[in-house]
């Protein structure tokens, strides 16, 4: 049997290629947070409490939009709704484990942490396993924490001609790289812009990050639909 | 709401997503249909927050013309698909969104 660290180790040296773009997406965040008016220990916390880069992006985005709690935090939990999935695919080999380590690992279910631990957690049936969702996601923990904490420094000297904050979109646009493969998650992906874009001002309360998602996931309902009968 | 209530709020809602199927899934719960519609959240979620930031200006209106950021998010797209690197896509896009605002 491995032992747990010789697991976790492995869970760090796996997840570390995918922590090279969390870098700048940290910084990003540190230094948007300050910028939308939140202050340095409310950014911290934010990383801390959330822990969870989309969340925290959009939860700026739509503050700094003037979109009320309701909606934020609602449009937060629909952006969030993908760990569902993370859950109930890992949840398979979660079930041994005491309630303390569920309440622990889940902190640390995040896209990164899965993506690798999904493929360690199929190929081996030890019993220390999970040390690799640990090991992957506490690697992004301080990467994450670290990186926050660099944006809320540096937020000041970055001038503000620079439009950093054109690398949240970017940044989104990176994580569906895959995606622009497929041609119903093609077709998805621009229902969804559309309706995001042209609702912006017409769809109340901010609601159009909800609203957006919901078209796109309906469209993706039909279409596979399609794609079984044919 | 305060700042620190809608901290906290967003915090729980985003554990809850994570914890809630590890704690109680059977695995039953979860058939086939379901996990594939799921598998399109990412897809349907990400444009609603690319699309306006690309295409909506400061005071909340569509810009088409004269909007560097357009090109640039193309040019990132390709870069994107072609190298399926998320890093290459962040730095394509910012890259050529300076080119365009200080160059071009």
């Amino acid at each position: 049997m491995k032992s747990k660290l010789k697991v976790f180790l492995k869970g760090i040296i796996d997840v570390s290629p995918l922590m090279i773009p969390v870098v700048p997406f940290g910084l990003i965040f540190g230094v948007l947070a300050i910028d939308v008016g939140f202050t340095s220990i409310e950014t911290m916390a934010m990383s801390l409490i959330i822990f969870g880069g989309a969340s925290q992006i959009v939860l700026l985005q739509l503050f700094s939009g003037g979109a009320s709690s309701l909606v934020i935090i609602s449009s937060v939990g629909a952006v969030n709704s993908r760990h569902l999935l993370y859950g109930a695919v890992v949840s398979e080999h979660l079930s041994d484990l005491k309630l303390i380590w569920k309440i622990i690992i889940s902190y640390f279910l995040i896209d990164q942490a899965f993506a690798i631990s999904n493929e360690y957690l199929k190929k081996n049936k030890d019993h220390n396993r999970y040390f690799h969702l640990v090991g992957g996601g506490a690697t992004c923990w301080v990467i994450w924490q670290s990186t926050t904490f660099l944006g809320i420094i540096l937020g000041a000297a970055i001038p503000e001609k620079l439009g950093l904050s054109f690398a949240v979109p970017l940044t989104f646009l990176a994580l569906l790289v895959n995606d622009f493969r497929k041609f119903i998650n093609v077709i998805v992906i621009i229902i969804s812009g559309l309706v995001a874009t042209f609702g912006y001002n017409y769809i109340p309360f901010k609601a159009y990050v909800i609203v957006a998602a919901l078209a796109g996931l309906f469209t993706a309902m039909i279409l596979t639909r399609k794609n079984k009968k044919a | 709401m305060s700042n620190w209530a809608l901290i906290l709020y967003c915090g729980l809602i985003t554990y809850l997503t994570r914890f809630s199927m590890i704690a109680l899934i059977k695995k039953e719960m979860f058939n086939d249909r379901i996990r594939e519609i799921l598998s399109f959240v990412p897809s349907a979620i990400f444009p609603a927050i690319i699309f306006p930031a690309i295409f909506i200006n400061d005071i909340g209106l569509i810009k088409i013309d004269d909007n560097p950021k357009i090109l640039a998010a193309i040019i990132a797209m390709f870069i994107g698909i072609f190298s399926r690197s998320i890093i290459a896509t962040i730095f394509s896009g910012l890259a050529s969104y300076w080119f365009l605002i200080f160059v071009v």
